[in-house]
Parts: structure tokens; sequence; C-alpha cells
């Protein structure tokens, strides 16, 4: 067979495969206008693919190879596109997905608490026994405010003297832009060999153990722990787990095992993308009952019993769900 | 061929075909970024004219808005169709590296990761990156497994002058019909003399007299194929 023959056998193939591209192509489902059914479309893309060959192997003019691999690119964007059902999978993750992850990689769980709460311990207890202690790692201006803030004379605690109901739905958008942020950063830092997540996590652990050792002091000490005790269980959990997934992409490029370093870490960053966004969810979870929860009116015995109850669904949740669904 | 030089990988499809995938350099992906940046601000600074309005309420949107535009303004368009409006101003889009489009899992993975190619500021770390390896890929590239590619691969049209078509008297590859093709593009620009002592090159290929003319009816027909007077698209 010629190259015109050729051409001419299958003109109509190729135009009627550009059509039906076009048409899968465009977001407009109502453009109808090949008339070919969608059932037909691997087999005629296959035919394209051997078309696209044929006309290379036998050296057939440029112009008509060119239109041929535009033809197999655009049909290989839409056989080999993914579709699914973004709210069920959502569910799935919360429900199954996340908590098993995490599971399973246990490991960078403790590891990246260790890196958290080591610093936070020894920096708690050095700031709660020298009270000058916490200038080192803030500014005067900031402990000023952050002892405004807790203090009992407040008409709400976790806010200064002026604010207002209506900076609850303020604080909320706060907490989710900074607090999310954090544990973003704490993830991406990973990719540096783990080096990132590190500072991120060692950083948050000295400010917040510092804080909290400079506040258990009276009088702060019970406005500040009834107001963070609620909070602290999805927060400091979600910034642990955010961590977690920035060790594990480190991990991954420090021990690469049988892999090459680049293919180690596009393995391994699915399941920690599943960690950070996993712990992204609890974040959001966090702000709200930071911004709505742990600022309202209740005495602290309501607040304490409450915090004990979401510690333990947060203990529960990562450690029950998702155990007796089968694997997918 | 020159696949050394230039910036073409190909993949081999399951289908047995090898796709040819352009690859987008630092300076037309710095551009695609300038432009998405300037969308961005402009989006947060309306959001935070007209959320002003609403008091404590309006800015606690704002700033979960602001959450959103900095960390997810990519991915909401690249799970669509591979490119934000600074991508699609550029021609550029980003696929997997087997061409396939992008997931929601690999979008999130390389824009996270961004955070990390800015550092310390204006992509620095990223730009280094694309530079050390063959694929031009940012550290979120790398973990994502993520390329950014031209949308239509060259789409170089070839504009020759007409001249009855003809077919070469032996089969020729690819690369030299391509050649053949860049000279009759070239041609007009060329002066009669310069065009004759080039196309002399080849003079045992073509006729004697007027090899230039010869490469020139080759051309018409690797362009057109036979039916030179209707010139059908193909």
């Amino acid at each position: 067979m010629n190259q015109n023959q050729f051409e001419e056998a299958y003109q109509e193939h190729w135009q009627e495969f550009g059509r039906l591209l076009d048409e899968l192509e465009s977001k407009d489902t109502a453009k109808k206008t090949s008339g070919i059914s969608l059932t037909e479309f691997p087999a005629r893309y296959r035919k394209i693919c051997n078309h696209y060959s044929l006309s290379q192997a036998r050296h057939y003019r440029p112009a008509l190879v060119d239109k041929l691999h535009d033809l197999v690119l655009r049909g290989h964007l839409q056989l080999y596109r993914k579709k699914t059902n973004i709210f069920w999978s959502i569910v799935h993750f919360i429900a199954v997905d996340f908590p098993r992850t995490l599971r399973k990689k246990a490991f960078f769980f403790w590891l990246s608490c260790l890196f958290f709460c080591v610093p936070g311990l020894i920096a708690g207890l050095a700031a709660h026994n020298d009270p000058v202690l916490i200038y080192t790692i803030m500014d005067e201006h900031q402990v000023a405010d952050m002892e405004s803030m807790y203090n009992p004379g407040n008409e709400k605690i976790g806010r200064s003297f002026e604010r207002t109901e209506e900076d609850d739905l303020t604080m909320f958008g706060f907490y989710i832009l900074n607090n999310i942020s954090i544990g973003f950063r704490t993830f991406s830092g990973g990719i540096v060999f783990g080096i990132g997540s590190i500072f991120f996590l060692f950083f948050n652990g000295v400010m917040l153990g510092g804080v909290a050792g400079h506040l258990s002091h009276p009088p702060f000490s019970t406005t500040f722990w009834q107001f963070v005790c609620g909070h602290g269980s999805f927060e400091l959990t979600a910034i642990v787990i955010c961590g977690a997934a920035g060790l594990l992409l480190g991990y991954s490029l420090l021990v690469p095992g049988r892999y090459r370093r680049r293919d180690a870490l596009r393995m391994t960053a699915p399941v920690a993308l599943k960690l950070v966004m996993g712990g992204a969810l609890m974040l959001v979870v966090a702000a709200f009952i930071e911004a709505f929860w742990s600022s309202s009116g209740f005495s602290a015995n309501v607040k304490f019993s409450v915090a004990a109850v979401l510690w333990s669904m947060v203990a529960l949740y990562l450690f029950l769900a998702g155990r007796r669904s089968r694997e997918s | 061929m020159s696949t050394q030089s230039d910036t073409r990988y190909n993949y081999q499809t399951p289908e047995g075909v090898q796709l040819a995938l352009s690859l987008a350099g630092p300076m037309v992906r710095g551009a695609a970024w300038l432009i998405d940046f300037v969308i961005r601000v402009i989006c947060y600074l309306i959001a935070a004219f007209l959320l002003e309005l609403f008091g404590g309420f309006g800015t606690g949107l704002m700033l979960i808005i602001l959450f959103i535009i900095e960390w997810f303004y990519p991915v909401i368009f690249e799970v669509r169709n591979g490119m934000t409006p600074g991508k699609q101003a550029m021609g550029i889009r980003v696929v997997h590296d087997d061409g396939t489009p992008v997931f929601w899992s690999s979008s999130l993975l390389r824009n996270l990761i961004r955070s990390v190619d800015f550092f310390p500021f204006f992509n620095i770390t990223g730009f280094v990156t694309m530079l050390l390896n063959s694929r031009f890929k940012r550290l979120g590239d790398l973990a994502a497994g993520t390329v950014v590619v031209y949308t239509r691969e060259d789409d170089h049209q070839f504009s020759i002058p007409d001249y009855p078509a003809q077919p070469p008297p032996l089969p020729l590859k690819l690369d030299e019909q391509r050649l053949i093709l860049d000279f009759c593009e070239r041609a007009d620009n060329l002066s009669t003399s310069r065009r004759h002592e080039l196309a002399t090159i080849l003079v045992e290929f073509t006729e004697a007299k007027l090899p230039e003319n010869g490469l020139l009816s080759y051309g018409n027909w690797f362009l057109k194929g036979k039916s030179n007077n209707e010139s059908k698209p193909v």
C-alpha cells in the first residue's frame, strides 16, 4: 500500500476520531456531533496507534506522521484520564484510608512525635523554672500579648480585652490559614532529606513548650490550660502527623533501598500525601474547636472533661478506624 | 537525530507507540508563574475589598480565601485540564511522566512542595533543581512524577512555495524528509544562487540542471501528497 492509498483508505477514520476527541475535550456534554459510541473509543485509539507506527516505519511524509502523532497524543490523554467520585473518595479517605496509612507508618509518627515533644518538654520545663527564659524565644511584645490573652480578668479567655464575639469567625479563618500552612510547610520541608520537617517540628515544639511552661504559673495556669486542652487534641496530633509525612519523604531519599533516590521518592510521596492531607483535615477540626469552643465561657471542669473526650476520640479514631474494612 | 540537544523526550505507551513530549523550560514556566501570581494577587484584592464590608465574618472568610488561593489555586485548575491560567497563556500543561493527565494526588503533591521550591525567594530552589535534571523538574515534579510540556507539540506547519508535487526516486527517512522540507521553507529567503548552491549538494539525487526545483517538488509531495492542486487537510 503506498502513501496515497493509505491516506485515502483511512482518512475518514482519522477525521471521525478527531471529531470524537473534540467532543471528549469539550466540557459541553450536550455537544454530541460524532455519533460514535464511547465503547468504540479504545479500539479506534489502538487503530490510530497502529497507523501512526506504520506511517513512521514506512517513512511516510512528515505532515501525515505529525498529524497522526497529534491524534495519538490527544487520544492517550483521554484514554488514561482518571475519573473518580470525589465525594465518596473523601469519605473513604477519612473513614479508612487515612487512619490505616498512619498505622502502617506508625514508626514515622512516633519519630515525629519525638522531634516535637522532646524539645517541647525541655523548653516547657525550662520556661517553667525560669520565668525570664521565655524572652530568649520571644520578644517582649509577644510575651505581653500572650499574657494578656490568658489573663483571668478577661471576659473571655484566649483573646485580649477588646475582642468581641464576631472575632470568633475571624479567628477561625486565622487558625485555618496559619495552622494548616504550618502543617503543609512541615510536610514539604521533608523533601530536603527530612531536615525541613525536623526544623519545623523542633521550632514549633520549643515555641509551644516555652509558652506552656511560662503560662503554667498562676494567675495564667488555669485559663491557659482550659483554653488549649480541647483543640490541642486535634492540633498537636495533626502537626505531628504532618511532620511524620515529611519525615517519610526524607527517609525515602536517605534510605532508598534498592531503588534510585528519585524513584523511591516518587513511590513514597503519595503515601506521605495521604498523611499530610489527613493532618490538614484534622487541623480544620482543630480550628473549629479552637475558635468556637475553647474561647467559650464554660467552666474549667466542663472544658477539661470535653478535652478528655476529644483526646480519646482522636486516639480511638487513629487507632481503630478502618480496621474492619477490606483492603481495596 | 538530535535527541541529545533538544528538549523532547519519548515515552512508550502500552500500545507500543512512542509519544514525543516537548518539555517546557524554566523561562516559559517562570513566565506562567508570574502571570498566575498576578492573577492570584488580583483575586485576593477583590476578595479583600468585597469582604471588608462584612466585618468579623468577612475577615474570617478572607483569611480562608487567602489560604485556599495560597495553597490550592494551581491544584483547582490543574486537575481540570492540566493548566492554570498562566500555563494556558504560555501554552504549557502539567502531565504525568507517562503523558497522562494529572490526578488530584499528583497535583496536590507538586503544589504543596512548591513552598520548598519557592525557598528562599522567587522559586530559586525550584529553578536550580530544574537545571540539575534532564526533564526540567522542580522538587515538586520529582516527588509527584510530573513534567510540564507544551500543549501542542511544536505546532510547526511547514509553509513552502507551491510547486508541482513529485515523489522522490527512493524512499526517504522521516528526518531526511524534514531536512528537505526545511530547505523548501527557507528557499524563499535565499538568493537564487545560494539556493542553487545548497541544492547542488544533493544533485545526484535530483535532476542535474536545477536541483532546487527537484527538492521543491519533493517537498510539496511530502507536505501535500499527490493531490497537490486541492491540498486537502490531512
